[in-house]
């Protein structure tokens, strides 16, 4: 599990089934400074996110079992909306638009 | 998952018997901002891609969960066709334009 | 399992059923020997962990579900243990009793 920022969205009308209304997203993991921890990847929204919100995520085989549909090829997934995070005593990832 | 290219595909005759009838597509990875990168993957279809196709794979044991590639040794599958997508609220691809 | 450090908290209002009520850390993976290393993660706290602890941290989803007794939970990376101190062949490279605790706001 990683905390991650939404960046964008994906739009795929024709998908493995089992995964229809289920959003996909770009995120960007962070690390504990906020800072982008490696390359942007895809997941599927097991919660109601959007861009620029701060989340977290699950990768491998876990992330299936958070979409509706449990058996579908999902290797990650945003399983939360992130109010706030505190690291090192600092707050971490705020959304630049406050 | 990570976003890419169908840029080839792969034909064996001679593989392991569990691989009969998949068909495997060679996909070159894209980034988040559509710009190819150095990175292939030779994946499993699951939603009929084809030559040329913007497309999601999941890798990993995720790749089995499908009823193609179910107890299969598979660690790639393509599992969504991308139509688009956008960053920041701008559109970065768009397979109709 | 990976020795981890506590670096902070994450507050969470909206998430998936099965983390309810948990509390969630940040936490830094570390070598035996306290050096940064890997990804920071995100795990669920089953230890009474607090910022500043040097924990023991599961990374692996069976035996996360195994924990919540939920054979379909997402859940992955768990906070499960706190460590007391860590031997190596050299001695002993970290005890929480004589370490200055870092991070504590």
């Amino acid at each position: 599990m990683y905390l991650a920022r939404v960046t964008g969205r994906v739009v795929a009308s024709h998908k493995y089934k089992g995964l229809e209304g289920v959003a996909l997203q770009w995120i960007q993991p962070l690390d504990e400074d906020g800072k982008p921890m490696g390359g942007q990847l895809v997941a599927c929204a097991a919660v109601s996110t959007g861009p620029g919100d701060l989340v977290h995520y699950v990768d491998g085989r876990e992330a299936a079992l958070a979409c509706p549909v449990k058996f579908v090829p999902v290797d990650a997934a945003i399983i939360g909306f992130v109010e706030q995070a505190v690291s090192k005593g600092v707050h971490i990832g705020r959304t630049p638009k406050g | 998952m990570l976003i890419g290219r169908v840029v080839g595909s792969v034909v064996s005759t001679r593989k392991d018997e569990k691989l009969e009838g998949k068909k495997l597509l060679v996909v070159q990875v894209h980034n988040h901002e559509n710009k190819p990168v150095d990175q292939y993957v030779v994946a499993v279809d699951s939603v009929q891609a084809g030559p040329g196709d913007m497309v999601l794979y999941a890798t990993g044991s995720s790749a089995r969960q499908t009823e193609l590639t179910e107890g299969r040794p598979i660690d790639a599958v393509i599992m969504a066709i991308v139509d688009s997508w956008d960053l920041g609220g701008a559109n970065v691809y768009e397979k109709w334009a | 399992m990976f020795l981890g450090e506590v670096l902070g908290t994450v507050v969470s209002p909206v998430q998936i059923p099965i983390l309810n009520g948990q509390k969630l850390l940040i936490v830094r993976t570390l070598t035996p020997d306290g050096r940064r290393t890997g990804k920071t993660r995100i795990a669920i706290d089953k230890a009474q962990a607090g910022v500043g602890d040097r924990v023991l941290c599961l990374d692996e989803g069976s035996g996360a579900r195994g924990i919540f007794k939920d054979p379909e939970g997402a859940v992955k990376t768990v906070v499960l243990g706190v460590v007391d101190y860590v031997e190596l062949e050299r001695g002993r490279v970290y005890d929480h009793r004589t370490t200055k605790r870092e991070g504590q706001a």
